[in-house]
């Protein structure tokens, strides 16, 4: 044992201690010798008091190694901890027993060692793996002295009916087990081979180090045979004994988890937040079992032990008002339903021939819902359940997701828009208790072992239903809800779920990183209802038609009939304008919502309609276009399909929707006066216009360094920063990304959008881009969009970005463009059109190094608009290196 | 001030000499031909022989050595002499003349190992892996240079990359001369990030150093444009200033790179004069990256760069009546 030869492991920490044993393996009087990592001594050599323990344990097959970063924080003198991170028995350098100690003898060995070490003052455990359950063993024995748990990828509970993971079952199958774990380091192989990405060799060997030979790898074997694979063994007791203990237990709780891990998945996460309903949650995206090698877990954990004491939810919440109840989201429906519109008209579903494929009134909307609820009640849905829904917008959508509300559960709304990837990572982070979907969602469920009890949409027949995991449908359930009688259990407002309650989880486009789940309550649904309404003028009575899923559940809840016109709604580039015509003829529609990339493609059609079709787009009063930026020509096209609408395109994101708005005459008025240069501040960016009702927005200004660091806000002309929104309206927080949320309020009472801009003097908001676009050349911090205007404006341009490459502070910038017509490979423009390119950039106030023209932009599935400029200018970086060019 | 100008029969040393000459210092000059400068003292000699040098250095204050083998090919035994050997002995006498300031003119490739350099400063000379004879003898003459630094005699080193400009023989005529024989490939498509140095600048540079000895002695300072381009690009700037189509065609760079080594060899064994068509430090300054981080170096020397690339190829054009 060398405590030099191991990286980032001050010598100083290790130390030996020699423990009375009261477990039940060894006879009384038995001194045990222990190893640990402990930086008390340190802390008292340097003066330094610290606010409390840390006591860290290690799972299997590592050993207190793992701990060595928050050794390293816990000694910094701005906020000591003595961080004291134990080598079980059998385990790292500490005594090997020859007994086979169970899961109740670690338990207890835990205490015994504190108590040699005489702890005293508050305590956290910090668990990884099976030491998870040792920490919390021992949290739950030492209630006076416990102040807060911190878990990393572990579990305390089986749940009933569910196998252990694959990679566990093999490790203790008997024709393995012994082989794998003793006999051969294999098991400790494949542990350190689940780092991402791959440990350095001098840290693998350090995790290696007390394992060498198999006399010393008897605890790692003894480890595993005592996972409790059924109620019948030994430890299952003692195991189930802290997974109950666990429900008792108020401490703040902090987990920090990487979801790539083949046995700690996220539905033992999802098990141990519903155990501690009160813990800060962050999943890591990408990291996976040895997740504290995977990132860095120091940070988290003492920022979050900084915070200790203070109210488990509040530093979540960023914006909301105070709790105060309001009207619950359906509560315009059931006014409806039972008013003297209820036979009328409430939802209509075209199908693609342009007929009307299938409608409900309000009445039988409010009855569907009825039922379903009552089915989904009897299924087990119930408040805080998590429903995936996987359901094209239309009749059954909305039926299911009013009936999921009205239950106080919590609706989970991932698209295709994600990516196949994406959204396959999305939907098991966020872990659904049921999946409701569609034919094609159900076998991707199956395929992808998405999470959640099945539901189909359409009854199914018994060897399809056997065949992707179906436990039944949409109609069953309803048939059982509206057999149970009068008495529904969604009627009457006893039943109203909490205003503050969650409500929905939807995901962001992922167009810079893994796509967030966004987690809105009750009141902030209804405010969003609200800010549309008043926006917009969309009252009771509207007649809307959305091709754009948001907007399309918003119908019901604003009391407006709800039109979706036949499209493929994975692509919303195929909705035509005979599509949009025929859905807007059958409700008389008098709103429009169609996401941009719909509506290019409604405008490559519109000469396929026919007379009465035109006629009814003809009668459109206000049309809504959001998601990605428009440019205003074809805006000024859509208008002349639309000649009685008022255009508008509003600017959000999925945390906050809507933020700002404009039509299109104010983007012409603010195009002529940035132009003009009679407002200061107008110009370079896109002119979003001026705050929703209910809205508050500011910016912070932008540093040197491209990033926003102030704390002061502003709202001055012509200050480039990172906008902030306040809103009632504003997500509640990041799903299971407590770092994520914490960074989008570090401004108290604002969400930080992640995009960069700056006001006019008029008062109007132009973006200029993402915060992590932002480029640093030498001397000026460059916003991509207003030069990317500029260089779009040149004849042979099609859609350009501007990256810049080489270090923050110095970067060159770069523009790459797609060329019309298309380049036939990517690489470094032609000279003349470089020149044309950075005298364009120049004029907008930015000096581009290089010109590349590409094929095609690489942009996100969601809108086909929004470029991923990180990629590019990973691509460009390499180019202009002298690297081989490839498609970016 | 009186200032010693070494190797001012060159592009940069005479743009040196004469800046120095019209802010009214008391120039002399050192090389082996007449430098051509009003205004200036001209002192013909050799950095290899002592004793012209220790006169030449006799009642400076300053010198700025330029003076230096620059070629791609050759013997290693010469570029040792002159580079090495020369700044040795012009180090020793100019100590010995109680001179107070000596700026050293080197080269950003003393640190390049052939790797591409994307914004990053001056890194410190490693003659072990500078790529040929040239690089690596620079490197040694400015680690010598720099570690002759004291307070009482100040020694700084500036490097300008790729210094360019009309009259220029090593980067303008050669390109002009090759695309002319359609013998100058557009490697790797021409896409590697080059920054380059126009002559009056890395001149107003070297002469801001003297000036700024007590904020940069003892250190090295990248010059350069700040301006990087695409090398096809600038290449095609190059050609059509001189009135030269422009290369069009492409040779992958690892091809390039090891063919410019063979014949680098074979001119090198046949002891031919003239330069082979692609030697390997011309394909590795053509294929790879190399712009510099410019803050500290503008920061350090309270210095800009007065002429544009832009601005520096119409006056080359002006140079050459295209």
């Amino acid at each position: 044992m060398v405590a030099a030869d191991w990286p980032g492991v001050h010598p100083e920490w290790s130390r030996e201690i020699d423990v009375a044993s009261t477990s039940a393996p060894d006879d009384p009087g038995t001194v045990r010798r222990w190893h640990l990592l402990d930086n008390g001594a340190q802390l008292a050599r340097r003066g330094l008091t610290p606010a409390g323990t840390l006591l860290c344990v290690h799972g299997n097959p590592t050993w207190s190694y793992l701990w060595r970063t928050l050794l390293a924080a816990g000694t910094d003198p701005a906020q000591p901890w003595r961080v004291v991170a134990v080598d079980q028995l059998d385990m790292g350098y500490s005594e090997r027993t020859d007994t086979f100690r169970r899961l109740a003898d670690r338990i207890n060995d835990l205490g015994d060692l504190t108590d040699a070490l005489s702890l005293d003052g508050p305590v956290v455990t910090v668990g990884h793996d099976w030491g998870g359950v040792i920490s919390l063993g021992w949290a739950l024995a030492h209630p006076q002295q416990l102040a807060g748990v911190v878990l990393t990828n572990t579990a305390v509970h089986q749940p009933v009916g569910s196998r252990i993971p694959p990679a566990l079952r093999l490790a203790l199958h008997p024709a393995v087990h012994r082989w794998g774990t003793t006999t051969s380091d294999t098991f400790l192989r494949v542990t350190h081979s689940l780092a991402h990405p791959p440990l350095p060799a001098e840290v693998r060997n350090a995790f290696m180090a007390p394992y060498r030979g198999a006399g010393r790898r008897a605890g790692v074997g003894n480890f595993v045979a005592d996972i409790p694979a059924d109620a019948s063994h030994p430890s299952y007791p003692a195991l189930s004994g802290v997974a109950e203990g666990l429900r008792g237990l108020e401490v703040p709780a902090l987990m920090l988890w990487g979801p790539r891990d083949p046995i700690f998945s996220d539905r033992y996460l999802k098990d141990l937040i519903g155990r501690l309903p009160q813990a800060k949650v962050h999943r890591f995206e990408g990291a996976g079992h040895l997740v504290a090698e995977d990132r860095d877990i120091a940070t988290p954990v003492f920022e979050w032990l900084a915070e200790l004491g203070r109210d488990g939810r509040a530093d979540l919440q960023g914006t909301n008002a105070p709790a105060v109840g309001v009207p619950p989201l359906w509560a315009p429906l059931t006014e409806l339903a039972a008013g003297a519109a209820a036979r009328d008209t409430a939802v209509a579903e075209m199908a693609a021939d342009g007929n009307v494929a299938r409608t409900l009134s309000w009445r039988e909307l409010e009855q569907s819902i009825a039922a379903l609820s009552a089915g989904l009640t009897e299924a087990g849905v119930g408040h805080g359940s998590r429903v995936s829904l996987m359901v094209p917008p239309g009749v059954d959508l909305t039926v299911a997701l009013y009936a999921c509300l009205r239950l106080g559960a919590v609706v989970v709304v991932a698209d295709a828009g994600l990516g196949r990837g994406g959204l396959s990572r999305a939907v098991k982070g966020a872990t659904p208790d049921f999946l409701i979907g569609i034919d094609r969602a159900l076998a991707a469920a199956a395929v992808l072992g998405w999470p959640g009890r099945r539901i189909s949409v359409r009854d199914l027949p018994a060897v399809r239903r056997r065949l992707l995991g179906v436990e039944t449908s949409l109609g069953a359930l309803t048939r059982r809800g509206a057999s149970a009688g009068p008495e529904l259990p969604s009627r009457g407002p006893a039943q109203a779920p909490d205003p503050d309650a969650d409500a929905a989880v939807l995901f962001t486009s992922g167009s810079t990183g893994p796509a967030k789940g966004v987690l809105y309550t009750h009141r902030q649904l209804a405010a969003m209802r609200d800010t549309v309404a008043e926006t917009f003028g969309i009252r009771s009575g509207a007649r809307l038609v959305a091709g754009f899923a948001p907007f399309a559940l918003l119908g019901p809840a604003l009391g407006a009939v709800s039109g979706t016109p036949a499209m493929d709604v994975t692509a919303p580039r195929t909705l035509t304008a005979g599509a949009l015509a025929d859905a807007a003829a059958a409700i008389d529609a008098t709103v429009v919502f169609a996401s941009p990339a719909a509506l290019r493609n409604v405008l490559a059609t519109r000469d396929g309609m026919n007379g009465a079709e035109r006629k009814a787009l003809e009668g459109v009063e206000l049309l809504l276009s959001a998601g990605a930026p428009i440019p205003e020509p074809l805006l000024a096209e859509v208008q002349r399909l639309l000649p009685g609408a008022s255009l508008h395109t509003p600017y959000g994101m999925t945390e906050a929707l809507p933020v700002t708005d404009i039509s299109l005459e104010e983007i012409q008025a603010a195009d002529a006066e940035a132009a003009a240069g009679t407002i200061a501040g107008a110009g370079n960016g896109v002119c979003v216009g001026r705050p929703v009702h209910g809205a508050r927005v500011a910016v912070v200004p932008l540093a040197a360094d491209g990033t926003a660091p102030g704390r002061d806000f502003v709202t001055e002309a012509g200050v480039t920063g990172e906008i902030l929104v306040s809103a009632p309206h504003v997500k509640e927080a990041y799903d299971r990304l407590w770092l994520t949320q914490r960074e989008s309020i570090s401004l108290p009472g604002w969400h930080r959008t992640g995009d960069v801009g700056h006001f006019d003097a008029a008062g109007r908001l132009w973006v200029e881009g993402r915060l992590a676009h932002v480029v640093t050349a030498a001397g000026s911090v460059v916003t991509p969009v207003g030069a990317e205007q500029v260089i779009e404006r040149l004849d042979d341009v099609g859609l350009a970005a501007v990256v810049g490459v080489g270090p923050s502070g110095t970067q060159a910038v770069v523009a790459v463009v797609e060329t019309v017509p298309p380049a036939r490979k990517a690489g470094p423009a032609a000279p003349q059109l470089a020149g044309r390119v950075r005298a364009a950039a120049l004029a907008a106030g930015v000096s581009v190094s290089a010109v590349l023209a590409v094929p095609a932009q690489p942009t996100d599935i969601r809108h086909n608009a929004k470029i991923d400029r990180t990629r590019l200018s990973r691509w460009a970086s390499r180019v202009l290196a002298g690297g081989r060019l490839g498609t970016p | 001030m009186r200032v010693l100008v070494t190797g001012a029969s060159g592009l940069l040393g005479r743009e040196v000499a004469r800046l120095l000459v019209r802010q009214g210092h008391a120039v002399t000059t050192f090389q082996r031909r007449p430098s051509g400068v009003d205004g200036a003292a001209d002192f013909c000699g050799s950095v290899t022989d002592g004793t012209a040098v220790g006169r030449a250095v006799a009642g400076a204050e300053g010198v700025i050595h330029l003076a230096a083998k620059v070629s791609f090919t050759g013997r290693a035994a010469e570029f040792d002499e002159v580079n090495v050997e020369g700044t040795r002995r012009l180090l020793r006498a100019a100590r010995a003349a109680g001179v107070r300031d000596l700026v050293f003119v080197s080269s950003p490739s003393v640190a390049n190992s052939g790797a591409a350099i994307a914004g990053l400063g001056a890194e410190p000379a490693d003659p072990e892996h500078a790529h040929g004879d040239y690089s690596r003898t620079k490197a040694e003459a400015e680690l010598l240079a720099l570690a002759a630094d004291a307070p009482e005699f100040r020694v700084a080193a500036v490097r300008p990359h790729i210094v360019w400009g009309p009259g220029d023989t090593q980067l303008v005529e050669r390109v002009l001369a090759r695309a002319s024989r359609g013998r100058l490939p557009l490697l790797d498509a021409g896409a590697a990030l080059i920054d380059t140095t126009y002559v009056d600048n890395a001149a107003s540079a070297i002469v801001a150093a003297l000036h700024r000895m007590e904020h940069i002695h003892g250190r090295a300072l990248v010059v350069t444009n700040g301006e990087p381009r695409p090398v096809g690009e600038l290449l095609a700037g190059i050609c059509a200033a001189g009135g030269v189509p422009a290369p069009s065609w492409g040779v992958p760079g690892g091809v390039a790179r090891a063919a410019g080594a063979v014949v680098e060899k074979l001119w090198t064994w046949a002891g031919r004069k003239d330069e082979p068509p692609m030697t390997r430090f011309l394909a590795e300054q053509l294929s790879t990256a190399h712009w510099f981080d410019q803050r500290e170096t503008y920061e350090l020397l309270d210095w800009t760069p007065a002429v544009s690339l832009d601005e520096g190829l119409t006056r080359l054009a002006e140079h050459y009546g295209s």
